[in-house]
């Protein structure tokens, strides 16, 4: 009976090793990007190196997922979008330094961490959607607060990570009192209360309930090249789109980007994984795919978004605007801003 | 020993539940049951105390910005969406369930399970495809304004979506058959004598709905509503997206924005709190008083057979929340899956998401709906006092916001698959990689947790009907506990279990933060791949998967359908 019952149990473990065992050629991706965007990356990696990528898309709760799982966690690559996000994995000290020629080469300074520990694989930009009849098209971003838009103005909710990036930047760049300054404005322009998404600004803009708003520039590529059916083409086709500035700096661009997890157990592959997405084959996808800008330079952008006039990145470093994410957050419901 | 004697101490074998007078040879069995219960206790409590040790481990910092910038507002939109919803699921569930039990008319059996069909619907997809139909360059108001003449959107302005009010109908316009369902099922078990009697003595229709029905039904109307509310309370999807800044949203934005799992934590805790008074409270309201029916074999109400005019009435008012909690919505679906299909094919992989989904919500159904029956008999089972406190917690899981409960959930199982690793590796020298939330058991266990409320709620509703002389009967003829369970209660309260592992089963379906965060590598679910393409604004992507949601939960509403004519017949026939 005993033996019976032992032979069962290592049966069952020896299925299980043969079932999670580590074979060489596959790598564990845990990601918060969406599977229909980052699949064709994925697959065109497989096609090529021969090494079979496992993900799961988890949206909220990938750092605590990741942190439970500790030390037995499959996990080699955690992907996530927005800057202050990838920090917090490496905070919370989820992940490990990496260093490659490769990599190095690949991602200037100033989007990637110097130790190692993080780097940015794609930008966006958040960038002004405006009714195609307005011809002031020199906007800032300070700009928004400005009367003139009073009634005018659509934008998602503060809480989101896209606006609070933003204000984030605003924070770092003027001080927290005229950010909140600036937010109060922005808040006393809106002309519908902030929901939804960034498209239905270009939506709502499109219907005359407003004039001008806030969204990331890959939607602009999304809904133009009719990824996402004929009405959004129609939206993106219906309103004009403008890169704004901080006053006399640069547009305010955010990230998505990846870490190679603490306890990777194939470490070796989630760097190989990492490089290809930083490749030019890797990078010509993510533009391809998602319209996103590449982090590596000369990399190639999509038509619809060189169309859009050439991009100047505002200098603030991203590790300072993912410091100031909290203290956004709080300013968001100091002014109420979502109500 | 004269009888009386021995009915006393029958009496006193139920009310304690320990001592078994019939068979010493079963002695063994309330004791198994009794461990059972407490194990369950304390997989149902584990995420409560997980997340408890998370929040404190936070300074509390949070809450002087919460009191002063957030709570004054988001609890008054809170308690107004709270509100609203509850009014409209009690209105449309108690007087659909009312129409459809009391009256007889053309198209009646069909308005019967197609109210049912809106708990097919996620929120969240019901908000965005009314945003997009109602939009002001969407087909409706671009339609009317064809009709009416208008050029300009702007010189039409209609009532918003995007508000307050609009959330509330359209939650209330997809929740109410929590209520319909259990009350439907009431109305069906309910002693129809009572109901002629009165009819016979003369009162009007409306009497004999206010007076009898209504308060007979009220533990099914609570049940129903406590649902629709925390969910509801919950929601974060169509809230969000409608721009209703709720305290649940708060929740996530101390967490998400600010990195603050303590700060989060501590807030779902005190909505927990609050939640929990709010059900003891309504509890307290009917305390002492009985719902049991007669030991006779129930018999529904007759019909009053509507005919003419009022017949085409009372199908059009039936089919009102038919239309708009589904038909409206489900056309937008049909519309955009025809769409991406005749554009980009069938979606590849779509089929084996269908598969996930019925395996996993499947496996987590089974486990509630026994779970809940067992919890649910507790009472009379196990220990009567324990019994209660068991139901009472099973509604924990069900009280918090989904991605909450998940996260208060990681750390106990992944504790678990340490304890069992830990064991392997003693034994074999090996350890599984992670087992609990790498192979989806983890998945079927927070089903588990989540929806146990749901399957307590409808058996205990249906145990409510069933009067105590029978289980006394069932003792004395020496059955023990359990087999006069499954011999006489299961039977008299089918109809309820089933149609509350019918809510539980298309709760797996649907359910998103718990299936995102906790299922394994490769594993998609309908619910998953859908919101991926939602959230990207691909809708015509994710309107197949959406779809095949709708007809997943069609199937127990199927089954429901071969429920409901039995149950009819045998009243009709008779004993």
């Amino acid at each position: 009976m005993v033996g019976w019952v032992s032979q069962c149990l290592l049966g069952g473990a020896v299925a299980f090793a043969w079932i999670t065992g580590a074979s060489a050629a596959e790598v564990n991706l845990y990601t918060t990007r969406e599977p229909g965007l980052i699949k064709p990356l994925l697959d065109a990696y497989t096609a090529k190196s021969g090494v079979t990528v496992n993900t799961v898309f988890v949206e909220k709760g990938l750092a605590e997922r990741v942190a439970a799982e500790g030390e037995r966690s499959k996990a080699d690559v955690l992907m996530t979008v927005d800057i202050g996000n990838l920090i917090e994995l490496v905070d919370r000290g989820l992940a490990q330094p990496v260093r490659t020629e490769a990599l190095v080469a690949a991602v200037p300074a100033p989007l990637r961490d110097s130790g190692g520990l993080w780097y940015a694989l794609s930008m966006r930009a958040r960038v002004a959607y405006a009714d195609k009849d307005l011809t002031d098209t020199a906007l800032t971003y300070e700009d928004l607060a400005n009367p003139k838009w009073k009634g005018k103005l659509c934008l998602r909710a503060g809480q989101h990570p896209y606006n609070t990036a933003l204000i984030a930047h605003f924070i770092v760049k003027h001080g927290p009192e005229k950010a909140k300054d600036w937010l109060t404005g922005v808040k006393a322009n809106l002309a519908r209360k902030p929901a939804g998404g960034d498209r239905d600004v270009a939506r709502d803009i499109l219907a005359g309930t407003c004039t001008v708003g806030l969204g990331n520039s890959y939607y602009v590529g999304l809904m133009r090249s009719g990824k996402g059916g004929p009405d959004q083409q129609k939206w993106g086709d219906g309103i004009k789109v403008v890169l704004p500035t901080f006053a006399g700096g640069g547009t305010h661009v955010n990230v998505s980007g990846a870490v190679v997890a603490k306890s990777a157990p194939n470490r070796d592959e989630a760097v190989k994984l990492l490089e290809y997405l930083v490749s030019d084959e890797g990078q010509g996808l993510y533009a391809k795919g998602n319209f996103e800008y590449p982090v590596k330079p000369g990399a190639p952008v999509d038509p619809l978004l060189t169309a859009l006039g050439p991009l100047t990145i505002d200098t603030v470093p991203l590790a300072d605007i993912a410091r100031n994410r909290k203290a956004a957050s709080l300013l968001v419901d100091t002014v109420g801003f979502d109500n | 020993m004269s009888v009386t004697v021995e009915l006393a101490e029958t009496r006193a074998a139920i009310g304690s539940g320990a001592a078994d007078v019939t068979a010493p040879r079963l002695r063994a069995a309330p004791l198994a049951w009794a461990a059972a219960a407490v194990a369950l206790a304390a997989l149902i409590l584990s995420p409560v105390a997980s997340l408890t040790l998370t929040a404190m481990q936070g300074s509390g910092e949070v809450w002087p910005h919460l009191l002063a910038h957030v709570l004054p507002q988001a609890t008054m939109t809170t308690a107004l969406l709270l509100g609203g919803v509850g009014i409209v699921v009690v209105v449309l569930g108690v007087g659909a369930a009312w129409l459809v039990s009391a009256y007889e008319f053309r198209g009646r059996r069909l308005i019967e399970i197609g109210l049912l069909l809106p708990l097919a619907m996620p929120t969240y997809i019901v908000a965005f495809a009314y945003l997009d139909l109602l939009h002001p360059i969407g087909p409706a108001q671009s339609g009317l304004r064809d009709l009416l003449g208008v050029t300009r959107p702007k010189d039409l302005l209609l009532p918003e979506i995007r508000s307050l009010p609009g959330c509330v109908i359209l939650l209330g316009f997809v929740l109410y058959p929590y209520v319909y369902l259990p009350t439907r099922a009431l109305f069906l078990m309910q002693a129809g004598s009572l109901i002629e009697a009165a009819r016979i003595l003369g009162r009007s229709p409306s009497a004999v709905f206010l007076r009898i029905a209504l308060p007979l039904a009220r533990p099914a109307i609570a049940l129903g509503t406590s649902l629709a509310l925390m969910e509801t309370l919950n929601d974060i999807g169509a809230a969000e997206f409608l721009g209703v800044r709720t305290l649940t949203v708060q929740v996530y934005a101390t967490w998400i924005n600010r990195s603050d799992l303590p700060g989060a934590a501590q807030i779902a805790l005190v909505m927990l709190a609050m939640v929990l008074l709010l059900l003891a409270i309504e509890r307290w309201g009917r305390r002492g008083r009985g719902y049991a029916g007669s030991a006779q074999r129930q018999r529904s109400m007759a019909r009053h057979r509507l005919s003419g005019a009022l017949g085409l009435a009372a199908l059009g008012l039936g089919m009102v929340p038919i239309v708009i909690g589904f038909l409206v919505p489900a056309a937008y679906l049909v519309h955009s899956a025809i769409a991406r299909i005749s554009r980009l094919g069938f979606p590849h992989g779509v089929i084996a998401e269908a598969g996930n989904t019925l395996l996993y919500a499947g496996l987590g159904t089974m486990l509630a709906a026994a779970c809940g029956f067992f919890v649910a008999a507790a009472p009379s089972l196990v220990s009567r006092r324990f019994g209660q406190g068991l139901i009472r917690l099973a509604a924990l899981g069900y009280a918090l916001p989904g991605a909450i409960l998940a996260i208060g959930l990681l750390g106990p199982l992944t504790l678990a698959d340490g304890a069992v690793s830990g064991v392997t590796t003693t034994l074999f020298g090996t350890a599984p990689a992670i087992i609990g939330v790498g192979a989806g058991g983890a998945l079927v266990v927070a089903y588990l947790v989540r929806f146990l409320a749901v399957g307590v709620g409808a058996c205990e509703a249906g145990l409510s009907k069933v009067p105590g002389s029978l289980a006394e009967a069932g003792r004395m003829l020496g059955r023990t506990p359990i087999a006069t369970l499954l011999r006489v209660h299961l039977p008299m309260t089918w109809p309820a279990v089933l149609s509350g592992a019918l809510l539980v089963f298309v709760d797996c379906v649907k359910e998103l933060p718990a299936t995102l965060l906790l299922r394994p590598l490769n594993v998609e679910t309908l619910a998953t791949h859908l919101y991926g393409e939602a959230i990207r604004g691909t809708y015509e992507d994710g309107a197949v998967a959406a779809l095949l949601i709708v007809l997943v939960g069609l199937i127990p509403v199927a089954l429901l359908l071969r429920l409901g004519s039995p149950a009819d017949t045998r009243a009709q026939n008779g004993p």
